[in-house]
């Protein structure tokens, strides 16, 4: 007999956005050298896969951790409708003053879901390319 | 600690319904799962094991009989098969992936004797997903299982 386990639900959301790596705190000269062409003043952009992890118990009656129906319209207005296609420096507000690197977008978006009434939020994970990937878990 | 995944795939099919409510809740409730024809899935299921490499093999696990476990555990049991009628290990229970894959690891749990189970995720689709692991402090309520935990209760 199995001791008592754990799950959890994982959906994966889209967004395309345009963003510039470059930071006010460095010379034009250190941008470069940091962010390499991820600081190109025009910007540049990706498709942003999201994945979002939920937990907790699973309703006997539903069996479900939480119902996608209340998820995905959950993501969609916190998330999927506040970054598609936008430029992210200018165009979301927290992004002004903070780097918009997929390090920064995995805490901001965790932090916009976190308030998901029906259950944990336990992880955010991005792609931001097929390559690279970051996950923030609070 | 070394972790071995191996992937199997099964098509099912089922529908999302609960006796206990009203047409009109389950409609509201499961949507368009809830189609009394049923409807499919190519489900993924990606089984982890975890462990040490046995210095004599250099495995955690041997592949081939992990192969057959899963291919007697879980396709034997429910590939082509109506999850809502034709599998016991489901009876009762709404047929989502977490609740699969909670059953996929009871179903394994007893039968991984080279290492130890360590996750079963479960996809529905490419963009959804259940994992089941242990709970870590083993203390947590029993997630999935809340109708063992009422049948142990009775």
């Amino acid at each position: 007999m199995s001791g008592p386990l754990k799950i959890s639900l994982t959906r994966r959301y889209r967004f395309s956005a345009s963003h510039r790596l470059y930071s006010h705190r460095f010379s034009e000269e250190q941008n470069r050298e940091i962010y390499g062409k991820c600081s190109n003043p025009h910007g540049h952009g990706h498709n942003y896969v999201v994945e979002v992890t939920i937990a907790g118990p699973v309703d006997a009656a539903t069996g479900m951790v939480a119902n996608l129906g209340d998820l995905d319209p959950f993501v969609a207005r916190e998330v999927v409708e506040v970054f598609d296609q936008k430029y992210l420096n200018e165009e979301v507000p927290e992004f002004r003053e903070v780097v918009p690197t997929t390090e920064n977008l995995c805490r901001e978006i965790y932090r916009r879901l976190k308030a998901f009434p029906a259950a944990r939020l336990e992880r955010v994970r991005i792609e931001e390319t097929t390559n690279n990937s970051f996950e923030f878990a609070g | 600690m070394i972790r071995v995944t191996r992937k199997i795939e099964f098509s099912a099919a089922h529908f999302y319904h609960n006796p206990n409510f009203s047409a009109e809740e389950n409609r509201r409730i499961f949507g368009k799962c809830n189609n009394p024809h049923g409807h499919g899935h190519n489900y993924t299921v990606e089984v982890t094991v975890a462990g040490e490499a046995d210095p004599a093999t250099g495995m955690v696990v041997n592949l081939r009989e992990l192969k057959e476990i899963l291919e007697r555990e879980i396709c034997d049991r429910m590939d082509h098969r109506h999850l809502n009628y034709e599998v016991p290990e489901l009876a009762g229970q709404i047929p989502t992936c977490e609740n699969l894959a909670a059953t996929i690891w009871r179903l394994l749990d007893p039968k991984i004797t080279q290492g130890r189970l360590d996750r079963v995720r479960v996809y529905e689709s490419p963009d959804i997903f259940a994992d089941c692991t242990a709970e870590p402090n083993g203390k947590a309520p029993h997630a999935a299982a809340s109708r063992d935990a009422q049948e142990e209760s009775a």
